[in-house]
């Protein structure tokens, strides 16, 4: 009995905080927009009996879906998000990576207080520090700014409202996630690999290669995952920091839901974005669960 | 039958040592792991560095493997002063405690990790690796990965790795602790084996000193980075050259008193009203210096009667009885308040040992059991 209530709570969760709002978006996503509220029809009603319920069921359709691809700025912005999330992904890993690494070799006493520091900027609302860059890259700010002064430039540079802005979020927002697995992966492999290794004729960059890499390749795709899969569907980035020209698929959800107030073809937007990061989100739990047996 | 030379290149002089330690330092911080340290090993040598746990041994060992630098002094192998020489490039190769074996490449990969690292064509390596696997009977799991084997195999897989480059110099560091007694015996006899079969030359680092007595040709006892005493296994414990290495090896008897010299015979006083211990020495000792005499609880023998003809003999009574089976072990109090150890072999059952708690009895040894050493 105990054991059934232990397993069946996460489904529970699952079902009533997942799998309903899917199924209500999916819903929406098959109707037709409305000047009502809420601003779409059919409307399910129980009261009108069968005759009703069938009625409803006639009036869905995948219209929206259909409209999705007739018009190209969605799978353009597809495209564009997934374009963002790989390179801010891959940037990550690039700055994450030796981040990692020094904190793992760094001596023990002072991992905790590295930990620390990386974990630190979540103390604050992410929303304050995204706001914090638009201050740090506008055309007055304070990396022009200082730039101005060491007489580096002599015009200020245009970051902010550029794609270049997102990238600076993405990876500033994303980077501990980046840091962390790979962080783990590394500081539990035992340091006299290396020296067999070096024993065995390797020098210390090939020993790097051959051994480091291979052993921390469970906390890279983590990471890699853990960046990517939140980049792909990221608004708030996009939105502050990135101009008229930074085409993100959450800007344009936004858009339809906030600004066109069509909820369906909103719905049927954030329907095929769930459907694509089905694939990387079940990667990712393969490459979980490839770790879990290893160890085990 | 003609008879075998005996392996002792250490008393050759002609011989070329394979490993010199000349007047090694090694310092962290103000901290002296090794001090002025001078040693020669040779060539087909199994080299144990035996000592307690912070002795220096394992920096010894780390330094020949190139993982320490020098502080002061030279370290030579085959002649090669190997102190700006990194690991990769020494003619070394090391098993370490943990065996570090690779955990994402199998058995197979992980002996050929070495191999691949050099010129060798791919099926050389592969005959290679087919002789390693044979050597250390590891044919069947050449394809599993380290954490899909039990801990004896780990360690064969550790020592095939570590001498498929058939390295000149083979470094062992605790091989066999982390197995449990009965299967580090079987290890030790494999080990020495192995040793003979290729011909590589072994050093290995113990704090055990029974695995050391039987894997060695010789045995270093080390003590707070000095070493104390290099001979063989039988003259490290026939023939200890301070009460140090009589402690550490074995279970010893140990009479402090004053010396005096007749002939090559040695006499002892230790306390009064008792008879001087009569030993024999090659030392000189001055009349009245301060002396160790060191004897083994087995050259001490027990009985009732006292014995007639023994060179020494002391009266006193058993405090306790240690029984091993195969041996037992008496703790014999004298008068003086001394407590000898006497061991004899278990010939007799047990009921039937004449022996018991408190009973009066007579130690005896003869005057070339023992030693007597100055420090």
């Amino acid at each position: 009995m105990r054991r059934a209530i232990l397993i069946l709570t996460p489904y529970l969760w699952l079902f009533a905080l997942f799998l309903i709002p899917f199924l209500i978006v999916l819903k929406i996503s098959l109707s037709d927009a409305a000047l009502a509220i809420p601003p779409y029809a059919p409307q399910l009603d129980l009261a009108g009996g069968w005759s009703a319920i069938k009625d409803f069921f006639a009036g869905l359709d995948f219209e929206n879906f259909e409209f999705l691809t007739t018009d190209d700025l969605y799978w353009k912005a597809y495209l564009s998000s997934f374009k963002i999330a790989l390179i801010s992904t891959a940037l990550a890993l690039l700055i994450g990576y030796p981040i990692a690494y020094s904190m793992a070799r760094a001596a023990p006493e002072w991992r905790p207080t590295l930990l620390m520091l990386v974990i630190l900027p979540f103390w604050t609302s992410f929303l304050i520090r995204v706001y914090a860059w638009m201050g740090i890259l506008s055309n007055e700010g304070l990396l022009n700014q200082f730039l101005l002064w060491t007489g580096l430039i002599a015009e200020p540079l245009t970051i902010l409202n550029t794609n270049y802005a997102v990238y600076i979020g993405i990876v500033y927002t994303y980077l501990p996630f980046m840091i962390l697995p790979i962080y783990s992966a590394l500081e539990k492999m035992d340091d006299s690999l290396l020296e067999a290794a070096e024993d065995l004729g390797c020098s210390r960059t090939s020993a790097f290669w051959l051994i480091t890499i291979p052993l921390s390749k469970t906390g890279i795709t983590a990471g890699c995952f853990l960046v990517f899969i939140p980049t792909l569907g990221e608004f708030v980035i996009p939105s502050l920091l990135g101009g008229s020209q930074t085409l993100m698929i959450g800007k344009v959800l936004w858009e339809e839901f906030f600004n066109n107030r069509d909820w369906p073809v909103a719905s049927a937007v954030a329907i095929i974005l769930l459907l694509i990061l089905i694939i990387p989100i079940i990667l990712f739990q393969r490459n979980e669960q490839k770790q879990r047996e290893m160890e085990g | 039958m003609a008879e075998q030379p005996v392996f002792a290149p250490w008393n050759d002089p002609s011989e070329k040592p394979l490993i010199q330690f000349q007047n090694v330092t090694k310092r962290f911080g103000d901290f002296t792991a090794i001090d002025d340290l001078t040693l020669d090993i040779f060539e087909k040598e199994f080299f144990a560095l035996l000592g307690p746990s912070g002795c220096g041994k394992t920096t010894m060992m780390r330094m020949l493997g190139g993982f320490e630098t020098v502080t002061n002094g030279t370290i030579k192998i085959a002649g090669q002063d190997m102190n700006k020489v990194p690991p990769n490039k020494r003619p070394v190769n090391m098993m370490f405690q943990s065996y570090a074996l690779f955990p994402h490449l199998s058995i197979y990969e992980n002996i050929a990790f070495g191999l691949r690292r050099t010129s060798m064509d791919k099926g050389a390596i592969d005959a290679r690796i087919a002789e390693m696997l044979k050597l250390t009977r590891l044919e069947k799991f050449a394809r599993r990965k380290p954490h899909q084997i039990s801990g004896g195999q780990r360690q064969r897989v550790a020592l095939a790795r570590s001498l498929a480059k058939a390295p000149k110099l083979l470094l062992l560091d605790e091989p066999l602790g982390a197995l449990d007694k009965k299967l580090r015996q079987d290890t030790q006899f494999e080990l020495m084996d192995i040793q003979e079969k290729t011909g590589t030359t072994f050093v290995i680092v113990t704090h055990d000193q029974e695995e050391a007595m039987t894997v060695a040709s010789r045995v270093a006892v080390m003590d707070e980075g000095l070493i104390v005493q290099v001979a063989t296994p039988d003259a490290i414990y026939e023939a200890p050259n301070s009460t140090y290495v009589a402690d550490f090896i074995g279970d010893v008897n140990i009479i402090e008193g004053r010396a005096s010299q007749s002939g090559n015979k040695t006499k002892l006083s230790w306390a009064e009203g008792q008879p001087n211990i009569i030993g024999t020495t090659t030392r000189t000792f001055e009349t009245g210096q301060t002396c160790h005499f060191a004897i083994r609880p087995e050259k001490v023998a027990i009985s009732v009667e006292e014995p007639t003809k023994a060179a020494n003999k002391l009266h006193g009574k058993i405090l306790d009885i240690a029984y091993l089976g195969n041996i037992s072990t008496y703790h014999v109090e004298l008068p003086t308040g001394h407590i000898i150890k006497a061991q004899t072999a278990n010939t007799r059952r047990l009921a039937r040992r004449t022996m018991t708690w408190e009973d009066p009895v007579w130690i005896s040894f003869t005057d070339t059991a023992g030693v007597l050493l100055d420090r």
